[in-house]
């Protein structure tokens, strides 16, 4: 496979017409690490998102990526400005919001909503139902047609749930009950885009494509963009038109559904859809390819040098050590699908004439076997 | 190996001889607000070198069935009927002196959470170590060099010197390679495998269930393996038990269950997961309502409130009696063989892309 590059093209959505609702540049958190005794001093600091570049267009679903700890929660809270940037832009609708104070935010804000991956937490166990979904109209002086009522009414029969339920408590639902309080939540103030953070996965398997898809109508029927955070990749395909894989802190590979899951190029986006677990419903014999990584993900604390991924990638060179990869739509990529890789592989997820099997214990055990 | 003496009708599901037998298997909680059915009339079987999969959603008696096997359950509060023969002896009456000679050396298990079952105050090596001296009698010295070996062998580097650390040195993976060291050093006859993946990302998930499995070629332990991910059990188990409110609503090798299930449950959990090669544009389509409460189970078969083919059994059947499992392949569902066979094929297989 050649490396050779094809000038960036910038990010956008699959049809390419709908402006950019978010955009996002370079986004950095560094979080420090103070050690030291008796003063504490700034010792070092976790990298967990290090020059993020995404965008969503208005009434996308993108989906976000990658395994524990990789930065996809941060990535999530620093647009929805629960967290301070260390560096980097963010533009939503055309404005800065980066380091917007929060009177200048109070119009973006409500326009943004979050829904979190814990429904047991994530909703005050002393507030009845309505009380929950009512408070963000309440706080933003939002007056709805007809009334805050009513609206409270409308919201909990859209997701789903009986507006009996108006004066009950949160410990009264079940998991998925509870999810549907935060969605007509997150719904009560008409936002734009919605970051969900793994709303699906505290949920029971019989229970998640109910969330799912009223996730999705939601996103359909109302035109709301979703970043959609998870680590459920057959979920996030279903849900995603375009997808961003992280790993430690960075996006390596961007681009629509199609692109990321059938013409992969990036190694780890290779292994990542390699190791989930399909069931096999027909006769046909598995003819995916199979890749086993070596240990786990480092510590963002010290990312390893150039490429994050080299230490566990099989296609590593020197030249991985020292020049960290630009994400760039390098050659035989379609437009709008960008890879940060120098030695890329190619565009299939078919078998391979190999397996690569980097995991030693597993590579002695299979060769015994042989 | 002793030979089991088995009456009629409790055999495998595939014929052959039966390692692990549990027959009607009850375990109850009582607890403040009553009592708990936590598993209501169990039967299974394992076999030697095979792996037995339970899937089925939380709370729907997974764990509990197979802390009971192992006698982990405090007598206190928990009450415990049926039959569990390992290898010829019975242990639902077995002392608990009996049951820790035999934890940790023929039968091992690995927890989804590796962080409870090791302890923070002693070094991985040592509580790899220990239990094979109990169970052994080897020495210190041959115990040591007995678990470097088997942290080598699930792939921990530099096994020699990583033996000397603490579990919080470990990482995830590490740790979960670390209890499978544990469970096999003593090359057990039966390993249970809890969900032991379940807090691993998936990349890691793959190595360990590849692990496992390749594992499991070389010590010849049959495993059950218990999870809520329908993937997993299809790349680990032979056989495949589907549990539903403390019961099996279905049986049958890995195959028959997963490309021709026949329980409205078992269809439900499919339809309602997205696969990597579906078809996006087909919308989920998700069991309705809520698991059920085991305080007050629903009459009858305890998967009507959220069935949709009540109306294709007719009458009240599935509101008033309880179906049986067959024994061998087959589902505890009224439909009959042939209505299984073609709503599975006419109304759920088109769905499942
Ligand atoms: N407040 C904080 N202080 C220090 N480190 C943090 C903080 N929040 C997150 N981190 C670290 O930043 C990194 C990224 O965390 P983040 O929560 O974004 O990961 P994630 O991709 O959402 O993971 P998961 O899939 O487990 O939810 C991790 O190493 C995490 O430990
Ligand atoms: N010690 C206990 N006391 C009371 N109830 C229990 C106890 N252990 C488990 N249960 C209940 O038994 C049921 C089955 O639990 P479990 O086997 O852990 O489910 P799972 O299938 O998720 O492993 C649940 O309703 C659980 O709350
Ligand atoms: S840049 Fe190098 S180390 Fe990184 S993914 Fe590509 S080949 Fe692997
Ligand atoms: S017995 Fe009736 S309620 Fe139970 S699964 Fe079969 S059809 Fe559904
Ligand atoms: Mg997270
Ligand atoms: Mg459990």
């Amino acid at each position: 496979m050649s490396d050779k590059l094809t000038l960036p093209k910038p990010q956008g959505p699959v049809d390419g017409a709908a402006e950019p609702l978010l955009s996002v540049e370079g986004l950095t958190k560094h979080f420090p690490i103070y050690g030291g005794f008796p003063i504490k001093r700034k010792v070092g600091a976790v990298q967990a998102v290090d020059g993020v570049d995404l965008t969503v267009g208005v009434g996308e679903s993108v989906g976000l990526v990658g395994e524990s700890g990789c930065g996809k929660s941060t990535t999530g809270r620093l647009i929805t400005r629960l967290l301070e940037p260390t560096a980097g832009r963010i533009t939503y609708s055309g404005q800065d919001i980066s380091h917007a104070s929060r009177r200048q935010l109070a119009p973006v804000r409500s326009e943004i909503q979050m829904i979190f991956q814990d429904p047991y937490s994530s909703l005050n166990p002393r507030q009845t139902v309505g009380t929950i979904i009512k408070s963000p109209m309440e706080v933003n002086g939002i007056k709805p047609k007809g009334g805050i009522e009513k609206r409270v009414h409308e919201l909990l029969e859209l997701v789903g749930l009986n507006p009996e339920h108006y004066n009950r408590f949160p410990h009264e639902f079940s998991g998925g009950q509870r999810q549907r309080i935060g969605v007509a939540r997150a719904l009560s103030l008409n936002p734009k885009l919605i970051v969900a953070d793994e709303p699906v996965s505290a949920l029971d398997v019989s229970i998640q494509a109910q969330v799912v898809n009223l996730l999705q109508k939601v996103q359909e029927e109302m035109g709301i963009a979703f970043l959609f955070i998870a680590h459920d990749l057959a979920i996030v395909r279903h849900f995603s038109q375009r997808l961003a894989v992280m790993y430690l802190g960075k996006v390596v590979e961007v681009g629509d559904r199609d692109s990321i899951y059938n013409r992969p190029r990036h190694p780890y986006t290779h292994a990542l859809l390699s190791a989930v677990p399909e069931v096999t419903l027909d006769d046909e014999t598995e003819d995916r390819e199979r890749i086993r990584l070596a240990g786990d993900v480092p510590s963002p604390i010290h990312p390893p040098s150039g490429c994050r991924f080299r230490t566990r990638c099989w296609k590593a060179q020197d030249k991985c050590a020292t020049e960290e990869p630009p994400l760039i739509q390098i050659s035989g990529n379609r437009d709008n699908h960008l890879t940060a890789c120098h030695f890329p592989e190619d565009p299939t997820t078919e078998a391979r004439a190999e397996d690569v099997v980097l995991d030693p214990a597993l590579a002695a055990l299979e060769k015994e076997a042989e | 190996m002793t030979t089991l003496t088995k009456t009629e009708g409790e055999r495998a599901p595939s014929g052959s001889e039966a390692f692990l037998s549990v027959r009607d298997l009850r375990v109850r909680f009582s607890t403040e607000d009553g009592i708990v059915k936590a598993v209501d009339g169990l039967s299974f079987d394992v076999e030697r070198g095979k792996t037995l999969g339970i899937v089925g959603e939380s709370g729907s008696g997974k764990s509990v069935t197979n802390l009971t096997v192992l006698g982990l359950h405090n007598p206190q509060t928990s009450t415990v009927e049926g039959e569990i023969v390992l290898d010829g002896k019975e242990l639902v009456t077995a002392t608990e002196k009996e049951m820790e000679k035999l934890r940790g050396n023929k039968v091992a298990m690995i927890f989804q959470d590796p962080l409870t079952a090791l302890s923070p105050y002693y070094t991985v090596g040592r509580q790899i170590a220990e239990p094979f001296m109990k169970h052994t009698g080897a020495s210190k010295k041959e115990a040591k060099a007995r678990a470097i070996e088997m942290l080598d062998k699930v792939g921990i580097p530099q096994p020699a010197m990583r033996f000397n650390d603490y579990p919080h040195q470990f990482s995830g993976g590490m740790r979960q390679r670390a209890m499978i060291a544990m469970a096999l050093i003593c090359d057990p006859d039966l390993l249970i495998a809890d969900e032991p993946t379940t807090a691993l990302d998936v990349t890691v998930q793959a190595q360990i269930l590849d692990l496992l499995k390749d594992l499991q070629q070389e010590f010849g332990s049959a495993i059950i393996f218990i999870t809520h991910d329908l993937g997993v059990i299809s790349k680990m188990a032979d056989d495949l038990l589907v549990m539903y409110s403390g019961r099996a609503v279905e049986r049958g090798t890995v195959r028959e269950v997963l490309r021709a299930p026949q329980h409205p449950y078992t269809w439900g959990l499919l339809s309602s997961m997205p696969r990597l090669g579906g078809d996006t544009a087909q919308a989920l389509t998700p069991i309705p309502g809520t698991p059920p409460s085991l305080l007050n189970p629903p009459t009858g078969c305890p998967f009507h409130p959220r069935c949709g083919f009540t109306s294709e059994v007719g009458g009240t059947r599935c509101t008033d009696e309880r179906p049986q499992l067959p024994d061998g392949r087959g589902a505890a569902c009224h439909l009959d063989g042939e209505q299984k066979q073609t709503l599975f094929i006419e109304q759920i297989k088109p769905r499942l892309g």
